[in-house]
């Protein structure tokens, strides 16, 4: 079996399941958000701060953020892989691409929990 | 492996299937909302930091190029969705022949161009 140190989880079919799992996760966070707000045509402070306070949001949005970091990554190691050629190339993509995840991951929590 | 096998790399002369065009706006758009989460996020910050945040986000999106570009990040996660559930379809067994595959493929574009048409009229009314 072939294997690649940058695949997110050691293996082809483990990155399948994360890629399925975390789609599922992120398909629903956003019917959710967007079905919240079509139907908040007038939304007010109070209501969206209302919305990010209530604790099953919250952790339905840690989820969220979470699958949104796993997801992306099997994305973009797909796709870097199958353009970028040159492995020196590649790994910075690569490494690029993680730190901005990791950027995301912390913003979203400080945005969360506040401060 | 085998350097001098043939290589035709020549984009232009190659005619995609409608399932490989659907396949690689599912990537481009993946990559798009990689950026576009940013965007989100910054707004999610400034409209969740206070009654005056709140109100600059409102009053950011009145401008004509912030709806365009929301209108770009939203449109593009409708399509990657709508993609990716047909993903999740094809994995259930669902659509995997030939035609099958076709069929996948136009149902993706015309629900995604329905949702991204809706999506244009809700940004701007």
């Amino acid at each position: 079996m072939v294997m690649s140190v940058t695949s997110f989880g050691r293996s082809g079919v483990y990155d399948w399941m994360v890629q399925r799992v975390s789609a599922v996760v992120l398909a629903a966070y956003v019917l959710f958000i967007l079905g919240y707000l079509v139907a908040s045509p007038d939304l007010t402070y109070e209501a969206w701060k209302g919305l990010f306070s209530n604790a099953c949001v919250r952790i339905f949005s840690l989820g969220a953020l979470v699958s949104l970091g796993a997801h992306a990554w099997v994305g973009l190691w797909t796709i870097s892989t199958d353009y970028l050629k040159n492995g020196v190339v590649r790994f910075l993509c690569q490494a690029l691409c993680g730190a901005v995840m990791f950027v995301y991951f912390v913003w979203g929590i400080e945005i969360l929990w506040g401060l | 492996m085998n350097s001098k096998r043939p290589v035709n790399l020549d984009l232009s002369k190659f005619s995609f299937p409608l399932p490989a065009i659907t396949s690689i706006v599912h990537r481009v758009t993946g990559v798009a909302l990689f950026v576009g989460v940013a965007i989100l996020m910054w707004m999610l910050d400034l409209s969740l930091s206070g009654e005056e945040g709140f109100n600059q986000a409102k009053d950011i999106f009145q401008g004509f190029f912030a709806r365009l570009i929301l209108w770009g990040i939203v449109s593009a996660l409708l399509y990657h969705l709508v993609a990716g559930i047909k993903h999740l379809l094809m994995d259930l067994g669902i659509g995997e022949t030939l035609e099958g595959g076709r069929l996948g493929a136009q149902i993706t574009l015309v629900v995604a161009a329905i949702l991204v048409v809706l999506a244009g009229v809700w940004i701007w009314s």
